[in-house]
């Protein structure tokens, strides 16, 4: 552990050595990730990485452990205050166990805001979470009713387990938008149990049960692909369509075979984009942070912090066929 | 009067089937149609071929918890052959499946023959080492349909007479276990080594080689059935079949073989497996909450094996049971090797 603090230290050192001498006044982030090789965080990166050509003034440094432990994102955090960067940006492995060096490095001037997965109210200024609850429950009934001629028609929820949290959130979310709707009927929601064989069964029961249905929605990565696999092979795709949230390189077989036509998730490139935004208006002091103001992420629009300084950055972006094999490369 | 017994059995699970079946289409028109049938038959397959090869390790006494885990790992390690290597033909692709899936049924039957670990530790063992195995050989990451050859995913898909290869897979899987079981010394070796050890062993045979085999055979159905499953699904990660070694189980014990070993037949795991293949078809069309289900499929589990336990203990084998336990048989296994 010792030696890979050591040699984190040092890498972290030289590449502060190398980017550093270019300018006096460049605003150095640390963008620190869950861990490194991951698509998802790479794709994050990009963002920053935009950002910071926008910005002009301002490195970042994208870093993290390499396995996706808190004692490394730890050690990694150190080592970046010891290099005195002005700002860190954390998608966090353990929402406590980074707060000791996070509060360390707020003690020191550095300001820290979380992104993706939450720090400890203690150990950050701001969380900015991809998305609300609010926001993609919305997203997957504009999904479903896209699918459907004029936006009338009955559409069913295809969830993960009967007590997942996030899924029953969303799935209350979307009952509550409904009204905002008109002639988009939910008639049932079923529980693949995130198991592909039975968000198979239950997406094929629903076929048969519910004839009227033609958009399944699924806002689970294994149930969206599950549905769709079982309209291909029910031979009802251009009949039934499935639409949800997934990851786009999942996904691909399935918009192309057309038994979605679209689906959402949040956007990696843009939550990199507008962290790095973010960090660098915290630290010239356009903003503060603080419950209730908002911070400008250009061409994020403006962000607002909500209670207990959490941010939700936008609507869930929405693939299709145009850009889901562009996607698929990244994540 | 065994053979009767097994017979009835058969027949009574049978008849309870085509009874569900027929309760079911009264809820859910359309049910009972030979083509959503001959679907559940096909949505079964996978079950089925897993329960005959647990059946075979739980008649020598055994079990192989490590099913799931070996058929995750396999279907994971021959969908990333696919899409490192398109090149690669199907039917050697398979062969493959079926290599990887014996060599890890072998070590469970290394384990158990060599080592002495008991069965149901042992599989335990290798139920997370394998999966950890599937985690180490892909990363974590999934493979997806698009990486993946259309041969690859759409061969089992073939219908032939209104059955797909899927099915058919299953039903040449029965029909050669079945012979092997019936009619071959290994077979007939499987259900000493269970019923009676001790007994076994003075007929000549070796108990612990062949609970070897058994696992191998196991592994090796395992294997392929990493194969169906990723083509069936279309998609490879860590967590495919998480669980499903429990349902082999089942099927194994709904079927009547006994969790003691040396009792059993190829038609009852084969029905056990369709007995649960049915309900989990039926309980999504005939729309009963999702709360339900879960305990209602427990329910299930629990009666058969209730009326299980009370055929078994019809049948008087105490002191058989209690002959294998004594320290005889150990003995002479150390004088046989």
């Amino acid at each position: 552990m010792k030696l890979f603090a050591r040699l984190a230290l040092g890498t972290a050192l030289g590449l502060a050595l190398v980017t550093g001498a270019a300018s006096a006044e460049t605003v150095k982030i640390g963008l620190v990730v869950k861990s490194l090789g991951n698509g998802f965080f790479e794709a994050a990166n990009k963002g920053a990485q935009e950002a910071a050509k926008e910005l002009g003034d301002v490195e970042v440094i994208y870093t993290g452990p390499t396995s996706t432990t808190a004692e490394g994102q730890i050690e990694v955090i150190n080592a970046l205050i010891a290099q005195k960067v002005d700002a860190i940006a954390v998608s966090a492995n353990d929402p406590d166990a980074v707060v000791p060096a996070l509060k360390k490095a707020m003690q020191r001037g550095i300001k820290v805001i979380s992104w993706d997965s939450a720090v400890g109210k203690d150990g950050r200024i701001l969380h900015l979470n991809p998305s609300s609850n609010e926001l993609i429950g919305n997203m997957c009934l504009k999904l479903a009713a896209a699918h459907l001629p004029d936006g009338k028609g009955d559409f069913a929820i295809l969830s993960a387990t009967t007590t997942s949290t996030n899924q029953n959130t969303w799935i209350a979310e979307m009952k509550k938008q409904l009204p905002k709707y008109p002639g988009l009927n939910l008639v049932t929601t079923v529980y693949g149990d995130d198991l592909a064989d039975k968000s198979y069964r239950e997406a094929q029961g629903l076929l048969s049960t519910h004839p009227n249905v033609k958009v399944i929605v699924a806002p689970t990565t294994v149930g969206v692909l599950a549905a769709s696999q079982a309209v291909k092979d029910a031979g009802k795709i251009g009949e039934v369509f499935v639409t949800g949230l997934g990851l786009p390189s999942e996904m691909a077989g399935a918009v192309h075979s057309g038994a979605t036509k679209e689906f959402a998730i949040w956007n990696p490139i843009d939550l990199g984009y507008s962290a790095t935004q973010i960090a660098y208006r915290l630290v010239k002091k356009e903003s503060d942070g603080k419950p209730g103001s908002e911070i400008d992420a250009s061409r994020m629009g403006k962000i607002k912090i909500g209670a207990d300084g959490e941010a939700a950055m936008a609507d869930p972006f929405v693939y299709d066929k145009s850009n889901v094999d562009e996607f698929a490369k990244i994540f | 009067m065994m053979s009767r017994i097994l017979k009835y059995r058969e027949l009574l699970l049978g008849a309870i089937i085509l009874a569900l079946i027929a309760a079911f289409s009264l809820r859910a028109p359309g049910f009972a149609t030979p083509r959503n049938l001959a679907g559940i038959f096909n949505d079964t397959s996978i079950l089925i071929i897993l329960a005959l090869g647990q059946m075979a390790v739980i008649l020598t006494k055994s079990i192989d918890l490590s099913v799931a885990a070996n058929l995750a790992f396999t279907g994971m390690a021959v969908a990333m052959l696919n899409a490192a290597y398109p090149g690669i033909p199907l039917p050697l692709l398979i062969g493959a499946a079926m290599a990887i899936g014996a060599v890890l049924g072998a070590v469970n039957g290394f384990m158990v023959w060599i080592i002495g670990i008991p069965p149901i530790v042992a599989t335990l063992g290798t139920l997370t080492i394998y999966r950890g195995l599937a985690f180490v050989l892909s990363g974590g990451a999934w493979v997806n349909q698009t990486q993946m050859t259309s041969a690859f995913l759409d061969t089992p898909r073939i219908p032939l007479l209104g059955l797909p290869l899927n099915g058919w897979t299953a039903l040449l899987v029965i029909a050669v276990i079945a012979v092997v079981f019936m009619r071959t010394g290994f077979g007939r070796a499987l259900y000493a080594s269970g019923g009676n050890p001790t007994a076994a062993l003075y007929a000549g045979i070796d108990v612990g080689r062949t609970r070897f085999f058994a696992f191998v055979l196991s592994g090796t159905l395992a294997g392929l059935c990493g194969y169906l499953w990723v083509a069936r699904y279309a998609v490879a990660y860590v967590d495919i079949a998480a669980g499903f070694e429990l349902d082999t189980v089942a099927a194994c014990v709904i079927g009547g073989i006994s969790t003691l070993g040396g009792i059993g037949s190829v038609a009852g795991a084969v029905l056990g497996a369709l007995f649960l293949g049915v309900i989990k078809n039926a309980l999504p069309v005939i729309d009963i909450s999702p709360f339900w289900q879960m305990a209602i499929s427990g329910l299930v589990i629990i009666i058969a094996v209730l009326f299980n336990a009370r055929q078994e203990r019809r049948k008087g084998r105490l002191i058989l049971r209690d002959a294998a336990r004594s320290p005889a048989p150990a003995a002479a296994e150390g004088a046989a090797a």
